[in-house]
């Protein structure tokens, strides 16, 4: 009896070269998610996995802020209260005290899933061999330079180095 | 459920081939299976394998390498050695488990 119909092919060919670069481009903290989660799924799938830090983006690998995104409820249409389906009326979200309370609730349903925060989740992503790169004009913008950043990114790059990077790569803007 | 012959003997699997049956796994299959997929097993595999397998027991669920890495204390870096490109796949793989739920 063969055996080989059952057996999974993990080392698939077809992921053979395969390359995806993601772009973070937002410094709220629920827009920082979508890329890590991503780019940790695409290293786990064994795919080489390249992240692009921009613009707002930049604050989830300056030492002195990545520990500190916030989210607000302002002009975010979804966010509802903790009951059911109420809608947090949006002339309250700008209140004092709303984005310190709403960041406060997205970080422990976040970390009730056991999903780490976002300076974790890239020790996580450099461990499993995942790339970091900050781009040079929002560094410039920012006025920073290499140790100011996240020991692991390894380098300001600028957009023509990005694009020649990421040749054959999927890249996802976020 | 499809049944296969592994290591001599029947066992169930699904259509990807992942053990479904938790009692159907011992070490000596998880040693073949380990073959299967080109993986030669060491006592730091076996460490990982045992995690695992100790904690569906306890959760019911296979953990994740996240999981792994902070309840287990086994670095991802490891876990990529031991299990080169797909961990999680090839953990689960190994230990009879299913594939894990979570995404992180």
């Amino acid at each position: 009896m063969t055996t080989n119909a059952f057996v999974p092919n993990f080392d698939d060919e077809s992921n053979e070269g395969r390359k995806i670069a993601f772009i973070c481009s937002k410094g709220n903290l629920d827009m920082a998610y979508p890329g890590l989660i991503l780019a940790n799924a695409a290293l786990g799938e064994g795919i080489e996995t390249h992240i692009f830090f921009t613009f707002w983006g930049f604050d989830m690998i300056i030492k002195s802020r990545m520990n500190d995104l916030q989210f607000s409820p302002a002009g975010n249409a979804a966010m509802h209260l903790p009951i059911g389906d109420v809608h947090l009326p949006q002339a309250l979200a700008p209140l004092p005290g709303m984005t310190g309370m709403a960041t406060k609730m997205l970080k422990k349903q976040i970390a009730d899933l056991g999903v780490p925060e976002v300076p974790d989740f890239l020790d996580q992503i450099v461990g499993s061999g995942g790339h970091l790169w900050a781009c040079r004009m929002s560094a410039d913008m920012n006025k920073v330079d290499e140790s100011d950043l996240r020991d692991d990114v390894e380098g300001i790059i600028n957009a023509s180095d990005f694009i020649e990077l990421t040749n054959g790569a999927q890249v996802i803007f976020i | 459920m499809p049944v296969t012959e592994l290591a001599g003997r029947q066992v169930h699997v699904n259509e990807e081939g992942f053990l479904t049956e938790f009692d159907e796994w011992d070490e000596e299959l998880g040693k073949a299976l380990a073959e299967l997929i080109g993986i030669e097993m060491t006592e730091e595999h076996w460490k990982v394998i045992r995690f695992l397998r100790d904690d569906f027991k306890a959760e019911g669920e296979t953990a994740t390498t996240r999981r792994l890495a902070t309840v287990g204390g086994f670095p991802v870096k490891e876990q990529f050695n031991l299990f080169p490109k797909k961990p999680g796949k090839k953990m689960s793989y190994i230990a009879g488990l299913p594939k894990p739920h979570g995404c992180v």
